[in-house]
């Protein structure tokens, strides 16, 4: 018997801390698969948000850097910046890190073709301070900040950063994934991996959404908030490519 | 005897990086400090470094960060409520025991303030800048000289120690031309095993950070980190002293202050007036030691500040209040005048007659 | 034929392996608990299994090992 199916050797053996049912958990492990196929976890640096995910250092066997909330893509523009050719470097980032304190950083890094992957986990609320609204909950949803359901008048309405990041010239690839079944994974993993090479082939600034689930701060079990995301996260933040400015250029 | 050219003390600053190895200047546009950027924005390309005019000073000292983590030596600079914002990455640095260099060109505050000259950032620098218990060195030169000196030394001291530097300016500094020397000595930069450069897979991850949820191992880290601060307490102060070993009155100034009290000193000293001048270099560490020594003989002591009274609290900390210490200051831009340090004088000198 | 070893142990008893599975040869082990004290998943008819790895593939915490 041959194994069909193991641990990647960039994803760390230990617990990990998440809730159960969390889709950071799924996340971590499709990004240490596509660097262990892609060969690079001697030459890559990841970039830790602020938010559930702060610890992923202790998660990657990559070298790691703790961000301030918000700055990752600051920061990697530095690493990267360090030793272009050496250094693969990647940001992962939650909604309140990436859409909220560092909006600033995602579309100037965005618009200036930064040649790094982040990876964006849109789960429309803050997880680690207790389940507060986020720049990408959706009308209506009931949070700790938006106790009678997040209203427009007061908050307007919720951010689409594919969507957004889409009219900057800037960027190179832009996908929204989710991770909410085995097809979606698959599909997930595959643009994760194109997000990595765009780096490697040094094209430039690659943003993987992967909308997620809190069970925990949604108030679902792990399999509700999985159905939540295809009956009400997925309408609003619909699945596909973006902006792939390579396959762009080539139907031109 | 060196070649000098002559040079803005902004540039100089910047020149003096990149004599000292740096190749990598993240800023952003603020009066009275932008010549840095300028400057590097023109050179750095010719010479394979970064210049890169970040999206605000908080994305820049996120941008040092990441240099510093890989192990590089990095830059930035602002002025005044710029360096206000950098706060949180300069505690970032410090919790993740990171070098680089930070340049103030201080302005007058609080709030956008103005464009002239100030040392009202003193307490902000020798107290930290951001959260949390920790130190930057702060260095103040008071020449154009002293700008470039002091940066090449900088970037040396925090490599070895791990830490922030801080040039500390004020705008005359900035502003002004000098003959310089780029002839300086740069020590060979030391190993940085703990960057975070890829393993190349020959090495366990390294992993920058701040973050200890165990308070027992967040506070070795601070005892640990105060442990290093002691050594260089010890070994790095520097200062200078002018006509202080039979002054009754001691003047106590740093950077453009300074320059100004030493026309006031000589001009006091014809007058028959026994004072002299403590200029700290390092303000942290502050030179605790000149001042104790002169409170054994000096009868008063005059501080004189661009700023509502920042360094005096230190003086009269390092002389154990054993004397009166009296304020001389001009705040909002303006700057004192020797005939103002020199009325100072006069009047403490009355009283202590 | 296929087999799957759990780490047991590591199992946060999220059932999302138990949903993905094709063939329903998963469910928590209510009658089981583990050192962090959960109710781990398991596999109740492994001759079934096809090895298609939707369970490992589903789960958050990497504990699945699928060999075929």
């Amino acid at each position: 018997m041959a194994v069909v199916f193991d641990r990647p050797h960039a994803l760390i053996d230990v617990p990990l801390h998440y809730c159960p049912g969390c889709t950071h958990g799924i996340v971590h492990r499709l990004v240490a698969e596509v660097i262990d196929e892609l060969g690079i976890e001697g030459k890559t640096i990841g970039i830790a948000p602020v938010g559930c995910s702060v610890m992923a250092y202790n998660y990657f066997n990559c070298d790691m850097i703790e961000a301030a909330h918000g700055r990752a893509p600051a920061v990697a523009t530095g690493v990267k910046r360090a030793d272009p050719d050496n250094h693969i470097v990647f940001t992962y980032q939650g909604d309140g890190d990436l859409a909220s304190i560092g909006m600033a950083e995602t579309v100037h890094a965005a618009a200036r073709n930064e040649n790094i992957t982040v990876i964006f986990i849109n789960n429309a609320i803050y997880g680690m301070t207790g389940g507060q609204m986020a720049p990408t909950s959706l009308v209506g949803q009931v949070t700790q900040t938006s106790p009678y359901g997040r209203d427009p008048k007061a908050c307007g309405y919720p951010i689409k950063v594919c969507e957004m990041l889409s009219e900057l010239v800037g960027p190179e690839y832009l996908e929204r994934v989710t991770v909410n079944n085995v097809k979606n994974i698959r599909n997930a993993k595959k643009a994760i991996k194109k997000a990595f090479q765009n780096q490697i082939d040094g094209k430039g600034f690659s943003l993987i959404e992967v909308v997620s689930s809190c069970p925990t701060n949604w108030g679902m079990t792990p399999k509700q908030a999985l159905d939540w995301i295809e009956s009400d996260m997925l309408p609003y933040y619909p699945l596909g490519v973006y902006k792939d400015r390579s396959a762009q250029k080539e139907a031109e | 005897m060196a070649d000098k050219i002559l040079m803005k003390g902004n540039e100089a600053i910047a020149e003096a990086a990149i004599i000292a190895g740096c190749r990598h200047y993240f800023g952003y546009p603020i009066t009275p400090q932008t010549e840095i950027a300028a400057y590097m924005a023109k050179k750095m390309p010719k010479i394979g470094g970064t210049f890169l005019q970040a999206e605000s000073e908080i994305a820049a000292i996120n941008m040092v960060y990441g240099v510093a983590s890989a192990g590089k030596r990095v830059m930035t600079s602002s002025s005044s409520p710029g360096v206000s914002l950098k706060g949180e990455g300069l505690s970032y640095l410090a919790g993740s025991d990171l070098p680089s260099l930070i340049v103030n060109v201080q302005r007058g505050g609080p709030g956008l303030g103005g464009i002239q000259p100030s040392q009202s950032d003193y307490f902000q620098s020798t107290r930290g800048g951001g959260h949390g218990d920790y130190h930057m060195i702060v260095l103040a030169p008071a020449s154009v000289q002293e700008m470039a000196e002091l940066t090449v030394k900088g970037f040396e001291l925090a490599d070895t120690y791990r830490m922030t530097a801080m040039i500390l300016a004020d705008g005359t500094m900035g502003q002004m031309m000098e003959p310089v020397s780029l002839d300086i000595e740069v020590k060979p930069e030391i190993d940085k095993p703990w960057a975070t450069t890829g393993t190349k897979m020959a090495r366990e991850h390294n992993i920058v950070n701040s973050l200890s949820l165990v308070p027992e191992e967040l506070e070795d880290l601070n005892f640990k980190r105060y442990d290093r601060y002691k050594i260089i307490e010890e070994n790095e102060t520097m200062y200078e002293e002018y006509m202080v070993d039979d002054a009754d009155i001691v003047i106590a100034a740093f950077g453009i202050a300074a320059r100004v009290s030493k026309n006031a000193v000589d001009e006091a000293r014809k007058l028959g007036i026994k004072v002299g001048l403590i200029r700290p270099i390092t303000l942290w560490p502050f030179p605790k030691a000149p001042f104790k020594k002169a409170a054994e003989h000096a009868k008063a002591f005059i501080s004189v500040e661009l700023n509502m009274g920042q360094m005096i609290e230190d003086v009269q900390l390092a002389i154990e209040s054993k004397c009166p210490v009296t304020l001389c200051n001009r705040a909002g831009g303006m700057i004192p005048d020797p005939a103002q340090v020199l009325n100072s004088i006069k009047e403490v000198n009355g009283g202590v007659q | 034929m296929a087999k799957l070893t759990f780490k047991t142990d590591n199992c946060k008893g999220c059932s999302l392996c138990v949903y993905a599975c094709p063939k329903g040869i998963l469910q928590i082990a209510t009658d089981k608990i583990n050192k962090k004290g959960h109710h781990p998943a398991e596999c109740i008819d492994m001759e079934k299994c096809i090895g298609c790895a939707s369970c490992a593939m589903m789960c958050p915490d990497c504990i699945i090992k699928v060999e075929r």
